[in-house]
C-alpha cells in the first residue's frame, strides 16, 4: 500500500503539534533532531577554537604556539563555516519542506545517506587537523597541500549536503504533484528554495574546484593552476555564505511571524528579492579577487557592481520588509504610540525575537555596510587582507547568521524535541551576551584591520610597525571574544541541559516565550491597505542609509590618500 | 503568514513607503555601481590585476640580473636595489622573505614585478595599508607611484606557512 504524501491523511507518520496545530512529518522531524544536534556539537567545536584564536592575536595573551594557531585557525574555519552552518541549514530545508507543506519527507534512506556522509566527512576532516596533515586554513590555496583525506572529507560533506538538498526538492515535487497544500508555497519554503538552489550551484563549484586537488594530492594528476583554484574555490566560499543569506532571512520572516505575528508586507517584494540572491549572488565571488593578477579591471567591475548591486538590493529589501512586517503586525494589535512605540512594547524578552532583531541589525549596520565598502573594486586595496575583512564576516555569518540560528532553536528545542528550556531567565540573556561579544569582536577586528593588521597572522610584533591603537583594537576584539564564546556555551549548555532536563510538553502547549500582546482596551485594525503605516521603519531604514553613504565615501577618501597604482 | 500559504492574489505591485524604499535603494546601488567606473578613469589608484605567466625561476633570474644592474647597498645580506625611475623593479615573494628591499624616488613612477617563488602571498604595504594578491606562474605588474617619503615595510598577508609573520620586506622612498 502506498504511504500517505499528505501529513493529513488517516496513516501517515505525523503528529499534531500541541502549539501551532501543524502537522509534523516524524520522518522529517527525526532527522531535523540529528541534523540539529550534531551542528549544534560543532558550533561548540568552534566555539573552543574561537577563543583560543582571539587570545592569541590579542598580544598581551599571545596564547598558542606558532603551529597550533595555523591549525586552530583551519579547524574553526570549517566547523564554524562548514559543518555547523550546513548541517543546521539541512535541519532547516527539511522543516521548510514538510511542515509548512503538510507534506512527508521523500525519503528517509536518503536522509540518513545524507547525513551519514557529512558526519563521516565532518569527522574525517577535524581528525586530519588536528594529528597536523592539514594546516592549509579554510580556504587550502594551492599551492599548500595538505593530506589528501582532507579533501576527501570536505567532498562527502558537499556531496552529503547535496544529496539532502536533492531529497528536499524532491519532497517539494511529491508535495506539489499529491496537492498536499494549496496556492503558492509560503514565503519560508521560498525562502528555503533560494537557499537549496544556491547550495547546488555552490557545491558544484566545491566539486569542480576539490576533485583535481584531491586527485592532485594523491599524485594522480597534475596540479591545477592557483589562479584557477582561487576564481572556483570562491564559487563555494563566497556562495556558501549566500546560503546562509538566504537561510537566515528565511528565519528572520519565520521568528517575525512566530513573535509578533508578523505577515509580510507584499509577498511579491519579498519573492522577488529572493529571486534576485539566485540570479546576482554568484557573480559576487568576484570580490575576493579584487587585487589579484590576471583577471582585469573590467571583470571585476562588471562582476562586483552591475550584478552584485542586485544582490545588495534583495537585502535591503528584506531589512526593510522584515521590520515593517513587525511594525504593522504591532500597530495592527494597538502599540501605535509614536514613531517607535511598536519598539518598546515589542517582545523583547522573547530570547528569539532579541536574537533575531540583533541579528538584523548587525547583518544589516555592520556585515552589509562593511560588506558592500570592503567589495568595492578599488576600495578593496585598501582592505584585502587585513582583519577588515574578518571584522566584516564574523558581523554577517555570526552576527547575522548563527545568531539567527541561535534564535531559531529557542523554538526548535520546544516544538521538535517537546521540551520546555530550562534557567529560562538565563536563555533570555543569552542573545544580547552573544549578539554584544560578537559586535565588540567585529569593531575590534575592523579598526585594526584599518591599522593595516592582517588577518590569518599569528604574530605582529615581528612587523614592528604597529602601535597601541592597534593593541588596543585586539585587546576590544579579545574581550568581545570572551564575551561572545561565554554567550555560546551557555547557549550549548541551555540546549544540552534542556535535551537531557528540560520538561516534556506531553500534550500541552510549550511554555510561551512571551509574544505580542493585543493592547488591552484597542480594538484590532487592519492596516493591509494603508501603505505608509510603516513610519518607523522608513526612519531606521533611512538612518541605514545615511550610515551607509557616510561609511562608504569616507573609504574612497582613505583610497584616494594612498600612493596612486594602476 | 510567512509558514501558511499566501492569499491566492498574492502578486501585487509594491506600494506606498514600501515603493518608495525600493526606489531609493535601487538607486543607491547605481550610485555605487557608477562609482567604480568612475573611479577607474578619473581616480588615481587601481587594481587593473596586469600580469604575465612566468615560471618561478625565470622570474628569479630576471630578479637577479635586476639587482645586478641596479644595486645600491646592502643591509644585512639582502640587496638594497634603485631602479632608474620609469624603469621596472623586480619584487620576488618567497617564504619568508621579500627579496630584494627596493629603492624609490617620491614623485617618479615605477613598474613593480610581483611574482611568488612557492605559494600565495599577500604585498601589504604598511603603514600605507595598500594590498595585493602574489601568486606563484603569474608576474603580477603594480604601476606604482611612491607620493610620500620614508620607510615602509611589507608584510605578507596570506598564510604561507609556519614563519608567515617573520615575512617582513621593505621599501624606502627619498
Amino acid at each position: 500500500m502506498q504511504t500517505p504524501t499528505s501529513l493529513t491523511d488517516p496513516g501517515a507518520a505525523s503528529r499534531r503539534c500541541d502549539t501551532t496545530g501543524l502537522s509534523v512529518c516524524l520522518t522529517a522531524q527525526r532527522f531535523i533532531k540529528l541534523n540539529a544536534v550534531s551542528a549544534v556539537v560543532f558550533l561548540l567545536l568552534g566555539g573552543i577554537a574561537a577563543i583560543l584564536l582571539a587570545l592569541t592575536r590579542w598580544q598581551a595573551v599571545h596564547l598558542l604556539p606558532v603551529d597550533w594557531f595555523y591549525r586552530i585557525l583551519t579547524f574553526h574555519g570549517l566547523n564554524m563555516l562548514i559543518f555547523w552552518i550546513l548541517l543546521f541549514e539541512i535541519a532547516v530545508l527539511y522543516f521548510a519542506c514538510t511542515v509548512p507543506l503538510n507534506a512527508k519527507l521523500f525519503s528517509r534512506k536518503i536522509a540518513w545517506v545524507s547525513f551519514g556522509m557529512m558526519l563521516v566527512g565532518a569527522i574525517m576532516v577535524d581528525y586530519i587537523i588536528l594529528m597536523g596533515k592539514a594546516d592549509v586554513l579554510m580556504t587550502s590555496y594551492l599551492p599548500l597541500l595538505a593530506h589528501p583525506l582532507f579533501y576527501l572529507g570536505i567532498i562527502l560533506v558537499a556531496v552529503g549536503t547535496l544529496i539532502g538538498v536533492f531529497n528536499y526538492f524532491a519532497t517539494l515535487y511529491i508535495a506539489k504533484r499529491d496537492n498536499t497544500y494549496e496556492g503558492s508555497v509560503p514565503l519560508v519554503t521560498f525562502g528555503a528554495t533560494a537557499a537549496a538552489i544556491i547550495a547546488v550551484i555552490t557545491l558544484l563549484h566545491g566539486a569542480i574546484v576539490m576533485i583535481p586537488t584531491f586527485t592532485f594530492s594523491m599524485g594522480w594528476t597534475p596540479e591545477p593552476d592557483p589562479m584557477w583554484y582561487r576564481i572556483i574555490w570562491w564559487g563555494l566560499g563566497h556562495q556558501s555564505q549566500q546560503v546562509n543569506v538566504c537561510a537566515m532571512v528565511a528565519i528572520w520572516y519565520l521568528v517575525a511571524y512566530l513573535t509578533t505575528g508578523a505577515k509580510p508586507v507584499n509577498e511579491t517584494v519579498c519573492r522577488t528579492a529572493f529571486l534576485l540572491y539566485i540570479l546576482f549572488i554568484n557573480i559576487a565571488s568576484a570580490h575576493h579577487l579584487l587585487v589579484d593578477p590576471g583577471v582585469s579591471a573590467g571583470w571585476k567591475i562588471w562582476n562586483t557592481s552591475y550584478a552584485m548591486y542586485l544582490a545588495v538590493l534583495a537585502s535591503m529589501i528584506h531589512g526593510f520588509t522584515v521590520p515593517a512586517s513587525v511594525e504593522i503586525a504591532m500597530r495592527e494589535k494597538g502599540h501605535i504610540k509614536g514613531l517607535f512605540g511598536w519598539v518598546t512594547s515589542a517582545p523583547w524578552r522573547n530570547p528569539a525575537f532579541s536574537g533575531v532583531t540583533l541579528s538584523l541589525l548587525i547583518f544589516g549596520f555592520i556585515g552589509g555596510i562593511t560588506g558592500v565598502t570592503l567589495g568595492t573594486q578599488q576600495i578593496n586595496i585598501i582592505a584585502h587582507n587585513t582583519l577588515r575583512i574578518t571584522g566584516h564576516f564574523h558581523a554577517t555569518v555570526v552576527g547575522g547568521t548563527t545568531l539567527a540560528f541561535m534564535a531559531l532553536t529557542y523554538y526548535v528545542i520546544p516544538l521538535i524535541f517537546r521540551r520546555d528550556f530550562i534557567c529560562r531567565g538565563l536563555a533570555r540573556v543569552q542573545p544580547w551576551m552573544f549578539g554584544g561579544g560578537i559586535l565588540l569582536v567585529s569593531i575590534g577586528m575592523s579598526f585594526a584591520g584599518s591599522m593595516g593588521v592582517p588577518r590569518r597572522s599569528w604574530d605582529i610584533e615581528s612587523a614592528g610597525i604597529y602601535g597601541p591603537a592597534a593593541h588596543l583594537m585586539l585587546g576590544i576584539m579579545g574581550i568581545g571574544a570572551i564575551l561572545a564564546v561565554l554567550g555560546l556555551l551557555l547557549f550549548v549548555l541551555l540546549c544540552v541541559g534542556t535535551l537531557l532536563f528540560g520538561e516534556k510538553t506531553n500534550g500541552r502547549p510549550m511554555a510561551d516565550w512571551g509574544v505580542a500582546q493585543q493592547q488591552g482596551n484597542v480594538q484590532e485594525t487592519s492596516l493591509a491597505h494603508d501603505h505608509w503605516a510603516m513610519k518607523g521603519t522608513v526612519v531606521l531604514t533611512l538612518v541605514f542609509l545615511v550610515c551607509f553613504a557616510v561609511y562608504y565615501f569616507a573609504n574612497w577618501k582613505a583610497l584616494a590618500d594612498v600612493w596612486p597604482v594602476r | 503568514m510567512s509558514i501558511e500559504a499566501p492569499p491566492r492574489d498574492w502578486f501585487k505591485a509594491p506600494a506606498g513607503a514600501e515603493k518608495l524604499w525600493i526606489g531609493l535603494a535601487l538607486l543607491w546601488c547605481f550610485v555605487m555601481s557608477i562609482m567604480m567606473p568612475f573611479w577607474h578613469f578619473y581616480g588615481k589608484q587601481n587594481s587593473r590585476g596586469e600580469a604575465y605567466s612566468v615560471e618561478p625561476t625565470a622570474f628569479m633570474e630576471r630578479t637577479a640580473t635586476f639587482i645586478e644592474a641596479n644595486q645600491v647597498g646592502d643591509e644585512n645580506g639582502m640587496p638594497i636595489v634603485e631602479p632608474a625611475p620609469g624603469s621596472d623593479a623586480y619584487l620576488a615573494a618567497m617564504m619568508w622573505s621579500w627579496y630584494p628591499i627596493l629603492k624609490l624616488r617620491e614623485g617618479e613612477t615605477y613598474r613593480i614585478h610581483l611574482s611568488s617563488m612557492d605559494l600565495n602571498h599577500g604585498f601589504s604595504l604598511q603603514p600605507l595599508n595598500m594590498n595585493f594578491q602574489v601568486l606563484p606562474g603569474y608576474d603580477h605588474v603594480l604601476t606604482l607611484t611612491p607620493t610620500s617619503k620614508g620607510e615602509f615595510t611589507i608584510v605578507c598577508n596570506e598564510f604561507c606557512g609556519i614563519g608567515h609573520d617573520k615575512m617582513i620586506g621593505k621599501i624606502i622612498v627619498e
